[in-house]
């Protein structure tokens, strides 16, 4: 059996290693996708444009408005003078938010009456106008509890009741500075793996039918279990190679930490390529065509790269399309690279994302083996 | 270039496209499909975040403040947990993303030194999802704290002074839901369209080369010039029909409130087929096979067009050098340009910056176009 499985596999590398064009797509695309990936796939607010309008022209107006000018987060664009250009910068997006002291603001804090700091946000990108909206929030609380402190200590002087508070410390754990690449760069291994190695595997089983040689193939002594097997095993390799080739640039390149044994990657790895083989596979079964492989690969892989949890969260998805994710091998992976790259957990954590990912191969590649099977007759 | 000439081409073009099913697949099917699992699929609204208590003092302040935690709408208690390590344990195997540590001496120190420090764990590998979980949890904590200072003042003896000198009043433009839905449904059209567009014409002259009618072809008297627009004209009409059902789908079945004018949609979505429809035609002109045509065509359109057009990720929290790279990406135009027209109401007056990028690189597509396939030819 062995005998007649390796000059499959041989035949299968060879080929690939005479196709440029193949090792060109292994190669450079990967790479130039992990680069703009983790730099243009990006969450994090790093500065808000703001403009800023005072109609007090007070202390306590200027103190306010230098905590954000201060502040990293805000960019401060524009310094209007009236309303009308307030209005205007955020018509024009030139400004992502807008902050307006009415005057007498200052005399309402003095007779503490409560005063109040407007502010407009372009809602249009609702994400980064919530995570803005967060650190105006900050800043304003900030304001507000200094000068309610000030405004105590000079009321009560010797007496020194002091205000309670409640305060809320933050820790991000496994990534302390929230870094959005640390979350975006493993998702990107596994779906560039998917994409890869569905592909691989879907043509050069249909170009084999295409063009005549599986026939041929089907008439030696071989078995179709066998010649499955030759042909993935090459595939299997090359998805290794990609996994890894992708991991050392997200190490080397962005610095993405490896807080976990390299060993359960690995595990996880190989379940998850099986079950991607298994995949392309089964694709491989219903084209006859290599025109119909590339209509089919891109509506099996849309769903499988948005629905997997790499840049939106599952959480977020209608019940309907949560279901889905349990037959999507790259949900289980992500959990697994994620774990294993920023969280540093181990088989007793991710064990049911490798039944899982075990599940769908040996389902997927029953499936594929009895339609091979059937398409043959 | 005559009338007649072009019309032929045209009606030719539209009997090829009838009889192969593909091309009508990708036009019908792609278009609906995507829409749907784009539309459902992404989406940055964070509701129902789980979250995990650890109370190490049980007191009624601390189930005061927790309780708060469990009624808000974004956060759904996941777990009580009573030591340290099963809090570890939850956020670990992901059960919860964000563990609020309450700690064993919260009366007393509210009592005695005024604050009571309150912990908020988050799982920081999804950063967004941390940083949003983060303002949500400060804005609860905060108005407990509130109501623990009014509290306090009120025991006192004090008459109702406002505690809180400064509030923010908020008010959001635009997408005054905040549904992150409103931003990301107009810019999927136009990644769709991006893809469609470029899917569809990226077969035709490979499909020529390909059954050798190319050779009839050239021997009729037909110019360049008549195949290009003969060819392209059909492929026009699809993408009107493409886009108008995707934007149809937007603003009715996903309510995406549309507030400009049909007119400015009509004539900005014209020239975004403009420019995508050629650059397929000039994928189709430079390769010769029709399965080569086509991939390179998903390469070159799906993922910059997801990336660096602005659709889901913002061009101005990019690098700069980045965002200097997004001038060359088409979709980035038109997705500025539907958003706009979409939430902010803007017309043709206020979007003549983009459209004109756009008129500059669909001249420039089809002065290349036109320049390959002389060559090709000759």
């Amino acid at each position: 059996m062995f005998a007649r499985i390796m000059p499959i596999v041989i035949k299968e590398l060879l080929e690939l290693r005479r196709d440029k064009a193949a090792r060109f797509l292994l190669i450079v695309p990967p790479i130039l996708q992990m680069l703009i990936f983790g730099y243009a796939a990006t969450f994090e607010v790093h500065h808000v444009s703001t403009a800023i309008l005072d109609l007090d022209h007070s202390q306590e107006s200027r103190d306010l408005i230098a905590r954000f000018t201060s502040s990293s987060r805000f960019d401060v664009v524009e310094v209007a003078q009236s309303q009308h250009q307030i209005n205007a910068a955020i018509d024009a997006s030139d400004a992502a938010v807008a902050i307006v002291i009415h005057a007498g603001f200052a005399e309402l804090l003095r007779k503490g009456q409560g005063a109040a700091v407007q502010v407009i946000v372009d809602g249009t990108n609702s994400n980064t106008a919530m995570i803005a909206l967060g650190y105006i929030n900050t800043i304003a609380t900030g304001f507000a509890q200094d000068y309610a402190a000030n405004l105590m200590q000079r009321e009560q002087g010797a007496r020194g009741t002091r205000q309670v508070q409640v305060t809320l410390e933050q820790r991000p754990w496994f990534n302390p500075d929230l870094n959005g690449r640390w979350f975006f760069v493993p998702g990107v291994i596994g779906t560039l793996t998917l994409i890869i190695v569905v592909n691989l595997t879907a043509f050069a089983i249909v170009r084999e039918r295409e063009v005549g040689t599986l026939e041929q193939i089907m008439v030696s002594p071989i078995r179709p279990v066998e010649f499955i097997v030759g042909k993935t095993v090459p595939f299997f390799l090359v998805g290794l190679g990609e996994v890894a080739l992708v991991v050392s640039v997200g190490l080397l390149w962005f610095r993405i930490p490896f807080v976990g044994n390299p060993l359960v990657m690995l595990l996880g790895t190989t379940l998850f390529l099986l079950s991607t083989l298994a995949v392309g596979l089964l694709i491989s079964t219903v084209c006859s065509t290599q025109q119909q492989a590339f209509s089919t690969n891109f509506f099996v892989l849309s769903p499988f790269f948005i629905l997997s949890g790499f840049a939106f969260p599952i959480s977020s998805m209608p019940q309907v399309l949560q279901w889905f994710t349990y037959i999507n091998p790259l949900r289980y992976y992500l959990v697994v690279i994620r774990g294993t790259l920023l969280k540093g957990v181990g088989v007793d954590v991710l064990w049911p994302d490798f039944v899982a990912m075990a599940a769908l191969a040996l389902v997927l590649l029953t499936l594929s083996i009895l339609r091979f099977r059937k398409t043959l007759e | 270039m005559k009338l007649r000439r072009l019309k032929a081409i045209a009606v030719k073009e539209v009997l090829q496209i009838w009889r192969d099913p593909r091309s009508l697949m990708i036009a019908l099917l792609l278009p609906f499909t995507q829409m749907f699992m784009f539309g459902y699929g992404v989406n940055l609204d964070l509701k129902h975040i789980p979250v995990c208590t650890f109370d190490r003092e049980g007191s009624q302040a601390s189930q005061d403040l927790l309780k708060r935690f469990q009624a808000s709408l974004y956060f759904t208690i996941a777990e009580n947990v009573t030591t340290y390590p099963q809090l570890v344990a939850a956020i670990n195997r992901a059960d919860c993303r964000l563990g609020i540590i309450v700690p064993p001496d919260f009366s007393e120190r509210l009592n005695d030194t005024g604050t009571a420090p309150v912990q908020a764990i988050v799982d920081g590998t999804d950063d967004n999802t941390a940083n949003i979980a983060f303002g949500y949890a400060a804005a609860v904590v905060s108005s407990y704290s509130n109501a623990v200072q009014m509290a306090q003042l009120d025991r006192q003896g004090r008459t109702f002074q406002v505690v809180q000198p400064l509030q923010v009043q908020s008010r959001v433009w635009f997408n005054e839901d905040l549904e992150s839905r409103n931003f990301i449904i107009p810019g999927l059209v136009a990644v769709i369209m991006a893809l469609v567009g470029a899917q569809l014409t990226s077969l035709t002259i490979s499909r020529e080369w390909e059954r050798g009618t190319m050779e009839l072809l050239v021997s009729t008297p037909v110019t360049a010039g008549e195949v290009m627009f003969g060819k392209l004209i059909p492929y026009l009409l699809l993408g009107w029909l493409d886009a108008a059902f995707c934007l149809i789908i937007a603003a009715l079945w996903f309510a995406v409130p549309f507030r400009g004018t049909l007119g400015a949609l009509f004539l900005t979505t014209t020239l975004f087929l403009a420019v995508v429809l050629s650059i397929g035609y000039l994928l189709s002109v430079l390769i010769r096979s029709q399965i080569g045509a086509s991939q390179i065509a998903l390469v070159v359109t799906l993922l910059p067009a997801m990336l660096l057009s602005g659709y889901v990720f913002p061009i101005d929290q990019m690098p700069t050098f980045i965002q200097k790279l997004t001038y060359l990406m088409y979709a980035r135009y038109y997705v500025t340009i539907i958003k706009a027209i979409f939430l902010k109401g803007s017309g043709i007056a206020e979007l003549w910056a983009p459209m004109l990028f756009l008129v500059v690189y669909a001249l420039a597509v089809v002065l290349l176009a036109a320049r390959a396939f002389r060559k090709r030819l000759a």
